[in-house]
């Protein structure tokens, strides 16, 4: 079920200012691919052109392919509203609909896409609230508003809203970075398990998250404030935080700047 | 603190006492002056609920019918009879008719203007219908009477055709369209600025970040506003409807353009006839003696008590949402 | 998918179609426009077939239908989901589009038929010695009237406005600002026709016979609530820092608010102190209640009835005559220019003097 993504040649817009230049690379399926870089260097824009979520912010406009396994994203006919069900995404901040109980919150996508008998949507809800590590710890307030849990456990609610409508890809944009550092270890654990069954992308501040968790990091930068931002390289991991192949990448790695 | 107190005093008011004490002075007639001002708002609140009731216990006294379920206005009889059972109905019932019409056409406008229409768009319609909520209600008063009356035969037959089984649009005696029916339809189209505009804001209050989750869920345009928009607003649009309810239940010269008044009460809307708290008062003053006029400002005082309950209910829900939202950021 | 590993999920088997390509069957972009055009076609096909005189029932039967084709159509063509998407576009722009009909057919009403005896004339000559069912005669003393007594209840209510708003934001704490605030909200409410009662309450106790001032008096209490709140609001948009700055210069803290923190908002200010004029110049009842009308020239707003615009719209309107109706449409055209002109140029101030901050 998890899909390949395969960029080439993607230019990002706000309105008149570029924001991200000229973006090709590769994702694979059932991995975990981080994106590292100093802030402003277009690195959320990109992950929110992966899902067609760009567009939705006034003004934005994106050139270039994404290809999906063997469709483009951006094609003539290709509807939005399909793509983000089919490549889920994760905010920074956990965005739970504050009106809805715990279970809603986690069927609201599936009841969007069709209709499940009562059992059937039942056994989703227990099945993604498990997958996301939460089943334990809300399995006897379902029908209580998701906006009574912790930062970490909304978190972790909005990872099984993802997770539920089951897509191929899941985005995750600085998914712990409003939360502290026992939810944040429990929502890196929840990710390595996620990794087996989804592509996942992650946004990252945070280095050591990316060494910790991902199988491959890409190192994006940009020229100048202003300027639009750039993908220096993408490769193992490993390479990246050990023997980077660019000079700017190690500079950035080892604390010398951004 | 304790420093400063022991060194500063001596060498300053040996210098120069005179600006720190008109300094004091100058705060203390200051605060005196506005506070006074808030007092006196709330002293004018208290009168007018004190003037009014005194004038019409006046009324009452001298009133041979029941107050409230005489069905007849005659303080210049003898002996004087005078009751508002109808006029509380036909201010209920033409209230009610502008809310059920104006309320989803206003949120249907709201959103438009906060989700559907193009950004170019947006900002300067937005602009129009705050320009709307301007205009003095005597011109929609005539252009009510004078252009919407005789538009608005035909579109009574049809509801007389149509729905006449529903007994509410039954249309049974002959006349013009000056009914409670086509007095809702007036005071909609004027109270659907102010409920448009207040929807509006609360729309385009909703976090973004609770949208981008509708959308990232796969949701369409229609299906973000159900997820995300309409449960975050809905306290504000009830809010809103009472602020239009209220203006619809005291307009004044809208009604009393429009209306052809009798003193029946009747559900078949359609019908000519009726009457308004507001409407009545217009139409008697000219004629009234000077217990007519304490019977119409009896009659008053119960509109202002309705305006007031159902302005102070929107407060409240306003307050509410406040607090709710507040804690939520 | 067919490249599924695990066991498929129920999830999965009842989601069918949807699943497996991304691209859809899509109605083209025009689509829109052409139910439109289909549907007002059709609307005014049915209409006129009909025989339905009214152009209000043609347009909505354009409205329904045009709701109804697109639903079918996209359900027909894209799915259910699409559709009921489509369905609420479709409403969205019927609701707008029902609500502009009117407002527009008012402006272009009021336009059309005040032009007809708007001229110099109109403008500078009273009803004095003209019947109300013949022409002639003009709004002068009507707009003699409404100054004076717009400007009577502005001398009154926006020191009061500005002074209970200076409270609210500079001094306001505990129980008697929270009463104040709550019974502003109250106030904005209270019908112009109750205040006008108030008046004349106290006009009947004391004695008093009908003039301008007691229309001002009732103008006032529906002004002063509109003034308290938008200066409030611009009160609070000046940034504490300038207070703060003054206060630690030793600056008292009356002289703050006069010299720094009201100079900060003026602008503001006085575009609320200019809408809620805006307000008060069109309201009828009051004035209908406590200044009487006249038909002749007073200009003594402390003595003897007068007119105003609204109340003369209203006199006209009652006449029953064409020349009285050609007179009620000019004067409301007059009105209409006021309120609107001081709308515009307020909302100019506005822009022109915001903070800098905004935006």
């Amino acid at each position: 079920m998890a899909k390949r993504i395969d960029v080439s040649g993607l230019t990002a817009y706000y309105g008149s200012h570029k924001a991200i230049d000229d973006i090709s690379m590769t994702v694979e399926p059932r991995s975990v691919t981080a994106f590292i870089g100093p802030s402003g260097c277009g690195k959320s824009t990109f992950l929110r052109t992966l899902n067609r979520m760009h567009e939705v912010t006034p003004g934005g406009r994106v050139e270039g392919k994404v290809m999906l396994d063997d469709e483009n994203l951006y094609a003539k006919d290709v509807d939005p509203v399909t793509v983000r069900r089919t490549v889920g995404m994760v905010f920074q901040r956990p965005n739970p609909f504050p009106t809805m109980s715990i279970y809603d919150n986690v069927a609201a996508g599936l009841r969007l896409n069709g209709s499940y008998r009562k059992s059937e949507l039942a056994e989703v809800v227990e099945r993604s609230l498990k997958g996301a590590n939460l089943w334990n710890e809300v399995k006897d307030r379902l029908n209580k508003p998701g906006s009574g849990l912790s930062g970490g456990q909304q978190q972790r609610l909005c990872i099984a809203r993802a997770i539920a409508v089951e897509p191929e890809v899941l985005l995750m944009d600085e998914p712990c970075s409003a939360l502290d550092p026992i939810s944040t270890l429990a929502i890196e654990d929840l990710i390595s398990e996620l990794k087996e069954r989804f592509t996942i992308v992650i946004v990252t501040h945070n280095m050591q998250q990316a060494a910790r968790v991902s199988d491959r990091t890409a190192f994006f930068n940009l020229a100048a404030v202003g300027q639009p931002g750039k993908l220096v390289e993408i490769d193992e991991t490993e390479r990246i935080f050990s023997n980077p192949s660019v000079q700017a990448t190690e500079d950035y790695i080892s604390g010398r700047f951004g | 603190m304790a420093i400063t107190t022991d060194n500063a005093p001596a060498p300053p008011v040996a210098g120069k006492p005179g600006p720190t004490s008109t300094g004091r002075a100058g705060d203390k007639i200051f605060l005196g002056l506005s506070q006074g001002s808030g007092i006196l708002l709330l002293v004018i609140m208290a009168s007018i609920a004190v003037f009014l009731t005194y004038r019409a216990s006046l009324a009452l006294a001298e009133n041979d019918g029941n107050f409230l379920t005489t069905f007849d206005w005659n303080p210049a009889g003898d002996p004087p009879v005078f009751g508002i059972a109808v006029l509380l109905f036909g201010t209920i019932v033409s209230s009610l008719v502008a809310m059920v019409i104006a309320v989803p056409i206003a949120v249907g406008i709201a959103l438009f203007i906060s989700h559907y229409a193009p950004r170019r768009l947006a900002a300067p319609l937005a602009y129009v219908v705050d320009l709307l909520a301007a205009v003095p209600s005597i011109i929609y008063g005539i252009w009510g009477a004078l252009f919407l009356v005789p538009y608005l035969e035909g579109l009574n037959l049809w509801l007389d055709e149509f729905l006449g089984w529903t007994y509410l649009f039954e249309k049974t005696e002959v006349g013009v369209a000056r009914s409670l029916f086509t007095v809702g339809i007036l005071l909609a189209i004027m109270i659907l600025p102010i409920v448009t505009s207040v929807s509006r804001e609360v729309f385009l209050q909703v976090p973004r970040m609770n949208e981008e989750a509708a959308l990232a869920l796969g949701a369409t345009r229609w299906e973000v506003i159900r997820l995300s928009v309409l449960p975050f607003g809905r306290s504000g649009v009830i809010s809103a409807s009472m602020l239009g309810l209220g203006r619809a239940l005291g307009e004044t010269m809208a009604v009393a353009t429009v209306l052809s008044p009798s003193f029946v009460i009747s559900l078949h809307l359609l019908n000519p006839g009726g009457g308004t708290f507001a409407q009545n008062i217009a139409a008697k003053f000219d004629e009234a003696n000077e217990l007519g006029r304490d019977a119409l400002i009896a009659s008053g005082l119960v509109l202002f008590v309705l305006t007031l309950l159902v302005n102070g209910a929107a407060r409240l829900i306003i307050a509410r949402r406040k607090e709710y939202s507040g804690a939520n950021a | 998918m067919s490249n599924v590993i695990q066991d498929a999920t129920p999830a999965q088997a009842a989601r069918g179609l949807s699943k497996g390509t991304l691209s859809q069957r899509h109605l083209p972009r025009w689509a829109p426009a052409g139910f439109a055009a289909v549907s007002i076609a059709l609307g005014v096909a049915v209409g006129a077939g009909a025989g339905l005189h009214s152009r209000i029932q043609w347009g909505l039967i354009a409205a329904a239908l045009f709701v109804v084709v697109s639903y079918v159509v996209t359900s027909a063509v894209e799915n259910r989901r699409q559709a009921k998407d489509r369905l609420a576009t479709s409403v969205v722009w019927v609701c707008f589009l029902l609500a502009v009909v009117p407002l527009l057919s008012l402006i272009w009403t009021t336009v059309g038929r005040g032009v007809k005896v708007l001229d110099g004339y109109f403008l500078t000559h009273s009803m004095a010695g003209v019947p109300g069912f013949e022409t002639g005669g003009g709004v002068y003393h009507a707009l003699i009237g409404t100054l004076e007594q717009v400007g009577l209840a502005t001398l009154v209510s926006a020191p009061i406005g500005l002074l209970t708003a200076v409270y609210l934001v500079e001094y306001g704490k505990g129980a008697l600002a929270k009463a104040v605030t709550f019974f502003v909200d109250v106030m904005t409410g209270i019908p112009s026709i109750v205040a006008g009662l108030f008046i004349l309450s106290i006009m009947l106790i004391a004695g008093l016979a009908p003039s301008g001032l007691m229309g001002a008096l009732a103008l006032a209490i529906l002004m002063i609530p509109v003034v308290v709140r938008s200066t409030e609001e611009m009160l609070k948009l000046v940034p504490n820092e300038l207070r703060e700055a003054a206060l630690a210069l030793g600056v008292p803290k009356w002289r703050v608010i006069l010299k720094v923190v009201i100079p900060t908002a003026i602008g503001g200010i006085t575009t609320g102190v200019m809408l809620a004029i805006a307000r008060i110049a069109g309201e009828t009842a009051p004035i209908m209640l406590l200044v009487f009308g006249s038909q002749l020239i007073n200009t003594n707003p402390f003595e003897g009835a007068q007119s105003s615009l609204p109340f003369y719209i209203w006199e006209q309107y009652r006449v029953g005559s064409e020349a009285s109706y050609d007179r009620a449409w000019a004067a409301a055209l007059v009105l209409i220019a006021f309120v609107m002109i001081l709308n515009l140029v307020a909302r100019g101030i506005a822009r022109w003097k915001a903070p800098k901050t905004g935006r």
